[in-house]
């Protein structure tokens, strides 16, 4: 039976494969296409750029990074960028990991009117509170700070935490937590011992994606910041404006900030769709 | 699962709460404090009504920008939901191409939106980039900053080059949670290509589908950083979207009471988009505690 069958399915199988092989590849080209650009670009000067068209650099130079690296309004950038976003994550897993708990495993008044109004401010759009956040943010002393900054990107970052830790959570048996308790564990011991480490592929995940979309976020960040904790995205914008088209080193900061995503990304590589599904799949 | 009942469980949600009350009510309140009030400068403010709603509402401008924003999000989902099923129906499913396909497909998710947008506006230009240089060679006519349908385009495959691979990312989860016997009960029965792909992989992907659709929906609905660094929402309005839109009127020209009508008029329109969104989410999840 299993050799019919195996038999009668590898012909099958192969005729797949070279098929699939080549959407594939031509899907892959098609996403690294612009990015081996921005990377050739990159190793160009900008005399090479102009003039010449050509598919790889014929005078390779590393004078494009060596310029962000040593001037501090570029790299500068990079420390704020960072800043902000470990702290948005830190401070959004914190304060979620408990209501995701609460909301996976109580009823409680009002439970499902707050998950649903936690769930907008993910779906609110960033424009529409540019300015009131730049004036309540104002007036509180948190412009142009790293943790206003974080606590601005708390708005659709705890609710998108929130969202995908109860996913991952309801995935845990409750009668795990209940032995726990017979067993004579406090909440916080049980919580910290076993139920983290249960679901601990769920927080990281969660971190990834609270560090993500802190990092690609720009119209907030924008707004909120000026000198002292002016992320990357931005200084990129403006310093284009003001030195007229320097794009060697426009393209090399664009290579250097798809550098942290590709790090993480190869951590969380086999959870990131289930990430993507809110922990629902 | 069955919840206890437990009001003390608010304890455990008030940080989150306080946190983006903080985050979102405060400003809300800004905003709608905005949009019923007119302004001469030196901050002082009167009683204005309505009016600014009316004005908006009445507005062309607000119009044509609320149906390029539909017709946008219309073509991003017609094109990139079908596209990444196709995709995540080719992806290999073992062996050493399973990380590589999803470390590089995800990539593109991870670049910052202002990034995205300046490679496709390098990638698209006539002199430097390699699509606009390909297109000249061609002898197309080719040029986003001046074409109205060519600045489609460049904003539209851009979107799918940024967003294809979370369709199918999340398709393919989809499809790996489907076990072998299936396909091995359909070859049985001689079933076609396409009637496993109708009565067993569809089904088993509609779960993931819709939150794909859904979150394609929201995020191309309020898409802003990436058209805006290429086109700048030219030439002419052409790619001016509503967060385009609203920033230029909220921070460009500080119409403060349009521009706080603007947003909650908006706001409304994807309160009601999240709750269609929320009923049909929790209705699956239903479904899915009892099969």
């Amino acid at each position: 039976m299993s050799t019919v069958a195996t038999s009668s399915i590898a012909p099958i199988k192969k005729s797949r494969f070279s098929r699939q092989g080549i959407v594939m590849t031509v899907y892959l080209v098609f996403l690294l296409l612009p990015i081996y650009w921005l990377i050739n670009m990159s190793l160009k000067t900008n005399e090479e750029i102009l003039s010449t068209f050509s598919l790889w650099p014929q005078h390779l130079t590393l004078d494009n990074y060596i310029k962000i690296f040593t001037d501090p309004s570029w790299y500068s950038g990079y420390i704020n960028s960072i800043t902000y976003v470990v702290l948005n994550t830190v401070i959004s897993i914190t304060v979620a990991l408990p209501a995701a708990y609460a909301f996976s495993r109580y009823r409680f008044l009002g439970d499902k009117h707050l998950f649903f109004w936690l769930l907008t401010n993910r779906m609110a759009p960033p424009a529409v509170f540019a300015l009131p956040f730049f004036q309540l943010y104002s007036s509180v002393g948190l412009f142009d700070t790293h943790i206003g900054v974080a606590l601005a990107h708390c708005l659709f970052n705890v609710p998108l935490a929130v969202w995908i830790l109860e996913g991952f959570m309801s995935g845990v048996p409750k009668e795990i937590d209940e032995t726990a308790y017979i067993d004579g564990y406090s909440f916080t011991r049980f919580f910290t011992r076993i139920f983290m480490p249960l679901i601990a592929s769920g927080i990281g995940v969660t971190a990834f994606f609270c560090f993500m979309f802190s990092w690609v976020e720009l119209l907030l960040a924008r707004t909120l910041t000026s000198v002292a904790a002016k992320p990357i995205a931005a200084t990129m914008t403006r310093t284009v404006s003001a030195s007229g088209m320097d794009w060697g080193v426009l393209a090399a900061a664009g290579v250097l900030t798809i550098i942290p995503g590709a790090l993480v990304i190869w951590f969380v590589r086999n959870y990131i769709a289930k990430g993507f599904a809110l922990g629902r799949v | 699962m069955n919840k206890t009942w437990n009001n003390k469980a608010w304890w455990m949600v008030l940080p989150v709460v306080l946190l983006v009350a903080f985050s979102a009510v405060i400003p809300l309140m800004t905003v709608v404090n905005y949009s019923v009030q007119d302004t001469f400068g030196n901050n002082q403010f009167f009683w204005a009504g309505l009016q600014w709603f009316e004005e908006i509402v009445n507005s062309e401008r607000f119009h044509d920008a609320l149906i390029r924003q539909f017709i946008f999000s219309a073509v991003i989902l017609a094109i990139e939901i079908p596209l990444g099923i196709f995709i995540a129906m080719n992806m290999p499913k073992k062996g050493w191409a399973v990380p590589v396909c999803l470390v590089l497909m995800s990539l593109p998710l991870l670049i910052p939106w202002n990034v995205v947008g300046t490679i496709w506006q390098i990638f698209g230009r006539v002199d430097i980039g390699l699509l606009g240089a390909s297109m000249k060679a061609l002898g197309i006519d080719y040029n986003y900053t001046q074409n109205i349908a060519d600045a489609w385009i460049t904003v539209v495959v851009m979107d799918v080059w940024h967003w294809t691979s979370l369709v199918a990312l999340l398709c393919y989860a989809g499809l790996q949670s489907i076990p072998e016997a299936y396909y091995q009960a359909a070859r049985i029965d001689g079933a076609s290509t396409w009637a496993i792909f109708r009565y067993i992989q569809l089904p088993k992907m509609r779960g993931v589908l819709l939150i794909a659709v859904l979150l394609r929906f929201m995020d191309s609905f309020m898409i802003y950083t990436e058209p805006f660094v290429v086109t700048g929402g030219g030439p002419g309005n052409a790619t001016t979207f509503l967060s385009i839109d609203l920033v230029k009127m909220a921070i460009g020209q500080f119409d403060l009471g349009p521009a706080a009508a603007f947003s909650i008029i908006y706001f409304l329109i994807i309160l009601l988009l999240s709750w269609v969104f929320y009923t049909v989410m929790t209705h699956l999840d239903k479904q899915g505690q009892k099969s």
